[in-house]
């Protein structure tokens, strides 16, 4: 276990090195670099910008800079905004809760919707409701997420005004029926995509379950369906499920910064998209690395849940 | 990965194949096929049968809802007609997906043929950029990099494409690992062709089914990634109209014009649904082990 557990860190560590290094190359072999945005300032001169590119140290080879920033982030030194001069670190752990519990909320309604729905496409196969429901989820999965949101916010909010269109509470008020009042709209339009997804695996999944043997042998020793289905087949089609939650995280993650946009949502999406219209490099840079540490903590998370509660698999 | 591959009857002419006759039978493939040609059809001889030019600005006509004489699907706040801009979006967003199609396509099928002939060092070090790849979230990553170039469409396909290929690359890598000890790989060997010929005319085309249901698949992502681009205003920008970009601002006047973004919003969906549908038609067809539903 502990072998097999040092040995995933070891590949997701490398993985984050490699991750790190895109990151780096993506912001600053760009044209223009880090600097562009004051070169379109009237006032400035050429000898401006060169200073304050060596107070930055942005006039060193690149590989330094690279190891310079490199060794401060391993560290937790994350750099500052070129924005407001907050730590990076501190800035988006600010956004942080707000895209963890749009995705947490989103995620809850994908898994128990999109299973469901699995699990009886799957039991009910070749009948109009897996069809509907194989075509419906291929539907899902086109539409752009963004404009899900609008509709939404055409229908619930303006035409029908049930639900607010946008922010995360109503300033004075921050009761937790309002906070559910705004999660609701842009939780659901996050989730559509991943019950799509959910829904096909899980029929997937379901469908190699039932045609094993220990489920015939379960419904031989004269076992109800109903209590086979809820003790042998669900909990076991559920496992692959685990690891698909880990590779759909950076969709999600992808999927609220767009939504995060559409309904205002205070989280780390919006302050990319902030920070990328500030070209503020470091919190730009911050988030990129961030939503990869993410990435990769939930898969190793994923990994390690599937190992501990599969016996089939064998950690050596 | 699919047992037609081995198959000789996978070299016969893709016309002549059973392929091609269950693609045919595939009913959602051939929904999808419709809704493809229909819409390309509509893109490129619409705006020629419409009395307006996607760039003609008529103020005196803003915010005409649908069916304003002859604006069939409105106008915007600049009172351009959006049928003729919708049209116009469509030939750009459309070649935007083929052209990422084809040099993602091009990039993962390079990077996982090289990486499963060789294996070893090579393969792990490939592979794991491959999933250096796969861990951003595709559409910061594209983000990140559109800001910082000049956003035409050439550009913009260039960057889907850097994050579009990785899928292809392991689809054939692992079909080209599983083939490499074969038996008409070592006469090759022995028959000294060049370790390129091999790569890429002896092995790569065992993954031809596969790498076209990804290609077709990828078209429906790019449009997608470019839509999310250029809504967010990093992607193609105005005056050249995309369907992303013409959501771009829709929002604003979503109360007073809902056909701003209804109408570019469908014509997204469509155009994604159908790759969508013949991409699951596709691999039906190439996949012998499913057998219709």
């Amino acid at each position: 276990m502990l072998r097999y557990l040092a040995s995933r860190l070891g590949q997701s560590l490398l993985l984050l090195l490699i991750v790190s290094f895109i990151g780096f190359a993506v912001l600053n072999l760009a044209p223009g670099g880090p600097l562009s945005q004051f070169a379109l300032s009237p006032g400035m001169t050429q000898e401006q910008i060169d200073k304050i590119a060596s107070q930055m140290g942005l006039d060193r080879p690149l590989p330094v800079q690279y190891l310079d920033w490199f060794s401060h982030l391993v560290v937790g030194d994350w750099g500052t905004s070129y924005r407001d001069g907050q730590p990076v670190l501190h800035v988006i752990g600010s956004h942080l809760f707000a895209t963890l519990l749009l995705m947490g909320t989103a995620t809850v309604i994908s898994v128990s919707l999109g299973s469901t729905i699995g699990i009886f496409s799957a039991l009910k196969r070749g009948s109009t409701f897996d069809y509907t429901m194989t075509v419906l989820a291929m539907i899902a999965l086109s539409i752009p997420t963004f404009w899900f949101g609008l509709i939404a916010i055409y229908v619930f909010s303006l035409s029908l005004g049930w639900l607010p269109a946008g922010n995360m509470y109503t300033v004075g008020d921050g009761s937790v029926l309002d906070y559910l009042r705004h999660l609701i709209m842009p939780a659901v339009v996050l989730a559509l995509v991943d019950v799509a997804i959910w829904s096909r695996y899980m029929r997937t999944s379901t469908l190699n379950v039932i045609n094993q043997d220990f489920v015939r042998t379960a419904r031989a020793k004269g076992l109800t369906r109903r209590r086979v289905l809820l003790k042998h087949v669900v909990g076991n089609s559920l496992v692959p499920m685990i690891t698909l939650a880990g590779l759909q995280l950076p969709m999600v993650l992808g999927g609220a910064l767009v939504t995060e946009t559409v309904f205002t949502w205070p989280g780390m999406g919006r302050l990319f998209l902030d920070s990328l219209g500030y070209s503020d490099y470091p919190v730009v840079m911050g988030l990129l690395m961030a939503s990869a540490l993410l990435v990769l903590i939930g898969n190793l998370a994923a990994d390690l849940i599937v190992a501990l509660i599969d016996p089939r698999i064998r950690l050596d | 990965m699919t047992a037609a591959t081995t198959d000789p009857a996978a070299r016969r002419p893709f016309l002549k194949s059973r392929a091609l006759r269950r693609f045919l039978n595939h009913r959602l493939a051939l929904i999808g096929l419709v809704m493809v040609l229909t819409l390309t059809a509509a893109c490129f001889i619409g705006p020629h049968l419409l009395p307006y030019d996607e760039l003609y600005i008529d103020l005196r006509a803003r915010f005409a809802p649908p069916g304003t004489g002859a604006h069939i699907f409105g106008t915007d706040p600049l009172g351009r007609d959006i049928a003729a801009r919708l049209f116009h979006a469509g030939q750009i967003s459309m070649a935007v997906g083929f052209a990422v199609m084809i040099i993602a396509t091009g990039i993962g099928s390079v990077v996982g043929v090289v990486s499963g002939y060789y294996g070893g060092k090579v393969s792990a070090v490939l592979m794991r950029i491959v999933d250096a790849f796969l861990s951003f979230p595709s559409v910061f990553l594209l983000l990140a990099l559109a800001a910082f170039i000049q956003p035409g469409p050439v550009m913009i396909a260039l960057i889907i494409s850097a994050t579009s290929w990785m899928e292809v690359a392991r689809i054939v890598e692992a079909e080209v690992k599983s083939l490499r000890n074969q038996d008409f790989v070592q006469a090759a060997h022995m028959l000294g062709l060049s370790k390129r010929w091999i790569m890429f005319r002896e092995l790569l085309p065992n993954a031809i089914g596969p790498i076209i249901v990804a290609a077709t698949l990828t078209v429906a992502r790019a449009i997608l990634l470019e839509a999310y681009i250029s809504f967010l205003g990093y992607g193609i920008q105005p005056p050249l109209p995309s369907w992303g970009n013409m959501l771009n601002g829709a929002q604003q006047y979503l109360a007073s014009a809902p056909w701003l973004a209804i109408v570019p919003g469908l014509a997204i969906t469509i155009a994604v649904t159908g790759f969508n549908f013949i991409g699951d038609g596709l691999r039906d067809a190439f996949d012998s082990r499913t057998q219709g539903h």
